[in-house]
């Protein structure tokens, strides 16, 4: 069955007791900090629109208290929203009723923590199936499914182990395979790898990039670091004080930051492994010369090729072969360091 | 009182109700209850019946057995749920001390109603307690009922027990549970309450059901709060049985009553101590086992 796009549409969220008598306040330009003195809530979400690919690697990111949390929970409705949609497969998620949100969670949509949440006195196996028990699969079933993902996230020896005999990285392995296991559309993940070390943090990055090759789901990934955000993300939104400052693809953000703070992000960025090769081409003025270097190749990637080729130009190609630009190293050099303006801008916001 | 003469009498000596009025309120309320236990005595004997046939059938068959095969099936409990060599030999030891002194069919008879007694709490307070984690309001209105349970003496609650159900054995139980069920019920509550939000989260991003919740998670992690009650409740009821034997429990209990009125000093610490040997193999058998249901929280990986 193919993943469906999610629409989240207008969406706010403000905590607190009697949310839904500011929330026209709230549209009419009542401010976080005045919410919060004035009447003691807190603006949580604020006019959220975001629409997530179907088959995509969504990446919600934003800093401690940015509302990226809030946000993911939304999609399972973990919490309710004080007004807007979240509409999957055109059927609106805050709007269902008891039963039918529980069938949604059991079947559409699996999620990841960032303390892995396993049950800790059930094995990884029992970890493994729960959500088909929830679902009444029968248990040798499961458990022969279960077996499969446990394999696949490189744990097989351990079925038998309980969460805490296991360290962080693997318990997180454990916590990917109990959502994979569910064989849901919507993989939600919520800051599923911030709690990791770097070098295993990459690791799983790339345990989820090869799965996500083959399984094409709808995955929305939270973040607070920007080279996660742009290593993985099909698309990126970032999130301050509970609002959507810029959207688009990693290139986008890392060319075009919106403003300042974003800015201030994208300064420490290697750039090199975000920029493709088009982005910065020139249009082919003769012959191709040099390596030819395929299109959404990175420059870095680009710029080893020519270094080992020892050639200072290359042409692009598309996927089937065909010439469509060219670059030399010292574009791809002068893309490839943070632009003087960038660091400009990036003091003055500091 | 000197500071009295500057006082007008209302401020100086309380003002309470006069002597007649409380007598007439006093008599109406226990002369309305008894009325109200007289008509109901059949219905209230049918309601305990089964108690006291269950109560009666493990106390013949607990004083009925030979003593060899009660100290084996004790020994193999014990065993069982330690896996603890000391604590099996303690047990060992400490039976034949109360066999040798005497005591024996004393002590099974109040085996079998700390037994019952046991439980009955858990069956009553398990549920109680879970309906208290569940909801604020019911917290808010158990809360002060267990307050008063826990600190009322419990020979003021004798009274309306014996009113309602006379002398015997099950007035008996009844109060004992009375007295022991607040541990359960609350650390029940406790436990189910600190069961880590995180996890609780995923069950529900799972769909889970209330019931699945429960059942799947909310209950295994709170079973060591939980089994911290049962351990509680065991000890309350060991140590009201002595009470409760002035309202006809016999066992251990009457023993020390009788003790007590006629100053007997070596039997009743013979008997203090046969309830003291039994409190401890209780213990000591249910806080291993407990704990050896915790083996998976060792940390082994840091």
């Amino acid at each position: 069955m193919a993943s469906h796009a999610i629409e989240v549409k207008n969406l706010y969220k403000i905590f607190g007791p009697r949310g839904r008598d500011f929330i026209d306040q709230v549209k009419a330009g009542l401010g976080k900090g005045e919410l919060n003195e004035k009447y003691g809530h807190v603006l949580g979400l604020q006019d959220i629109n975001i629409s997530m690919p179907a088959g995509g690697v969504m990446v919600v990111m934003g800093l401690s208290g940015s509302g990226k949390s809030t946000l993911i929970r939304h999609i399972n409705r973990l919490i309710d929203p004080t007004a807007g949609e979240v509409l999957y497969d055109g059927v609106d998620v805050c709007k269902m009723n008891e039963s039918d949100l529980r069938e949604f969670r059991r079947h559409k949509t699996a999620m990841v923590f960032q303390k892995f949440a396993l049950l800790p006195h059930r094995t990884i196996i029992e970890n493994t199936i729960y959500g088909l028990e929830i679902q009444g699969v029968p248990d040798a079933e499961s458990r022969k499914r279960a077996q499969g993902w446990i394999e696949r996230v490189g744990l097989q020896g351990f079925e038998n182990h309980y969460p805490n005999q296991l360290s962080g990285g693997m318990q997180q392995r454990v916590g990917l395979a109990r959502a994979l296991t569910n064989d849901a559309d919507i993989l939600l993940m919520d800051e599923a790898y911030s709690a990791l070390d770097p070098l295993i943090r990459v690791d799983m990055q790339s345990v989820l990039l090869d799965l996500q090759k083959e399984l094409k789901k709808t995955v929305v990934f939270i973040t607070h670091d920007l080279d996660e955000a742009l290593r993985l993300g099909d698309k990126i939104a970032i999130l301050r004080d509970g609002k959507v400052i810029q959207q688009g693809t990693g290139q986008d953000i890392v060319l075009k930051p919106a403003d300042e703070y974003i800015t201030a992000f994208v300064k420490e960025v290697n750039r090199g492994r975000v920029i493709n090769v088009e982005t910065i081409m020139k249009p082919l003025s003769s012959n191709p010369e040099g390596v030819p270097v395929v299109v959404g190749t990175v420059l870095e990637s680009a710029a080893r090729m020519m270094t080992v080729a020892n050639q200072n130009v290359a042409h692009v190609v598309d996927v089937n072969g065909k010439a469509v630009g060219s670059i030399d190293l010292s574009t791809i050099i002068s893309a490839m360091v943070t632009p003087i303006s960038h660091d400009r801008v990036a003091q003055a916001a500091e | 009182m000197a500071i009295c003469s500057y006082l007008p009498d209302l401020l100086c000596k309380f003002p309470a109700i006069d002597d007649t009025t409380i007598r007439m309120a006093r008599k109406s309320v226990d002369e309305g209850f008894k009325g109200l236990v007289r008509s109901y005595v059949n219905a209230i004997d049918a309601l305990v019946q089964p108690l006291q046939w269950f109560l009666n059938y493990l106390e013949r068959l607990f004083v009925g057995s030979p003593w060899i095969v009660i100290l084996a099936v004790m020994v193999a409990i014990v065993y069982y749920g330690s896996r603890d060599m000391r604590i099996t030999v303690g047990t060992i030891v400490s039976m034949f001390a109360i066999g040798l002194v005497g005591l024996w069919n004393d002590t099974m008879v109040t085996l079998a109603m700390v037994t019952v007694c046991t439980l009955i709490a858990i069956l009553v307070g398990i549920p109680i307690g879970i309906v208290m984690a569940r909801s604020e309001r019911a917290q808010s209105i158990i809360n002060p009922i267990l307050d008063v349970m826990q600190t009322m003496p419990s020979f003021v609650y004798l009274i309306p027990v014996v009113m309602i159900f006379g002398i015997g054995k099950v007035p008996g139980l009844i109060a004992v549970v009375i007295y022991a069920v607040p541990p359960m019920i609350r650390l029940t509550n406790l436990g189910i309450r600190l069961v880590d939000k995180e996890v609780l989260e995923a069950a529900d991003a799972f769909g889970s059901s209330p019931w699945q919740r429960l059942k799947n998670v909310q209950m295994p992690l709170a079973l060591p709060t939980i089994m911290a009650g049962i351990n509680q409740t065991i000890m309350m009821s060991l140590a009201m049985v002595v009470v409760a034997s002035m309202v006809g429990v016999g066992g251990l209990g009457r023993n020390v009553l009788q003790a007590i009125n006629n100053q007997f000093f070596t039997v009743g610490f013979f008997n203090g101590f046969a309830l003291v040997a039994i409190a401890i193999i209780f213990d000591r058998t249910s806080q291993a086992y407990g704990k050896r249901l915790q083996k998976h929280s060792e940390v082994i990986h840091g």
